[in-house]
């Protein structure tokens, strides 16, 4: 399927779960924060959050800033 | 004298200076920095995760948070939404709900917008956030900001890498004594005395980046840093003589060896 990854498309198997796509990204989930469909997801839901077909997601992280 | 720390939102901060993550040659510069300046507390930035070159080191790799309070910055976000949004993505990614709160106004200098910063402040201390805003050098913005429900206020010193110290140290002392929350002066400090001037008006801190991680040594630069920011708060809390015009003698008038 495709969806929406940091701005671009991006085809990934599924629908799945938001950790599974962290897994196959290999991102330690601990490192980032992640949005899906412009709402901020908390950790705890990462197992349970599905992502499907043409849904947005955002996955960010801390870089050096002032 | 007695013990000085610093509290922001009841959090209490042996160093009033705060430093930046960004800009360094290389994560080894920036921690060997981070040390020599003291600091408890450093920004960052909240950017999007680079999904086809993973090989790329986290910074978070290279910053001790036991050590380090952590404060995520909004910096490039030129609306309140924008703003908003990144510092609850900040807040995940660092499971902490301070956040150094950036509006832009304009590229080339780097001002904050008044209006979309105090509605982001409105919006976030509802969201139960730590907002530390960074905003102009401007006593009604940092008192409009204050009511709004800033942790503190962070006047700018100068642009933002620009080096070019305090440009109204009248405005900087008017907004200190005005507030009820720590003020920090944030950018525009590039040498040592600009932080120590800032510290000797009675801010409470100084928060850089440019100034260390750009600096040819940004090692001993930190430590200029540290140094200066203690010298400049030792200097205000020990309250300087007035100035005068005509010279006052130091050694006695009386008993000069004359013919």
């Amino acid at each position: 399927m495709k969806i929406s990854l940091n701005g671009e498309p991006f085809e990934v198997a599924g629908p799945l779960t938001v950790d599974r796509l962290l897994a196959q990204l290999e991102i330690d989930p601990r490192r980032v924060a992640v949005e899906h469909n412009v709402s901020v997801l908390k950790r705890t839901t990462y197992e349970t959050t599905m992502i499907n077909e043409g849904d947005e997601v955002e996955v960010v992280n801390f870089v050096g800033g002032g | 004298m007695m013990e000085d720390s610093l509290t922001i939102a009841g959090r209490t901060f042996i160093s009033r200076l705060i430093v930046g993550t960004g800009k360094y040659s290389s994560f080894p510069v920036m921690v060997q920095a981070h040390d020599a300046s003291g600091a408890d507390m450093v920004t960052v930035a909240v950017r999007r995760v680079n999904i086809s070159d993973r090989s790329q080191e986290s910074l978070l790799d290279y910053i001790d948070t036991d050590r380090y309070t952590l404060l995520p910055n909004t910096a490039g976000c030129y609306t309140a939404d924008d703003a908003v949004r990144t510092a609850h993505l900040g807040r995940e990614a660092g499971l902490s709900n301070w956040v150094k709160l950036e509006v832009i106004g304009d590229e080339k200098t780097l001002f904050p917008d008044n209006e979309a910063l105090l509605e982001a402040t409105h919006r976030l201390v509802k969201d139960d956030f730590v907002v530390l805003p960074y905003t102009n050098d401007d006593p009604i913005a940092c008192r409009k900001l204050e009511d709004a429900g800033a942790a503190a206020v962070m006047p700018l010193g100068a642009p933002i890498g620009s080096g070019l110290g305090i440009q109204n140290p009248n405005n900087i002392q008017i907004i200190k004594e005005s507030a009820g929350v720590p003020v920090i002066v944030d950018a525009g400090v590039g040498t040592p005395s600009d932080a120590a001037i800032a510290m000797e008006l009675g801010v409470d801190a100084v928060l850089m980046n440019t100034g260390i991680a750009g600096a040819e040594d940004p090692v001993s630069m930190a430590r200029a840093m540290r140094l200066a920011v203690e010298a400049g708060r030792l200097g205000f809390r020990s309250g300087r003589i007035q100035r005068k015009r005509y010279a006052t003698a130091s050694s006695p008038i009386e008993g000069v060896v004359t013919r």
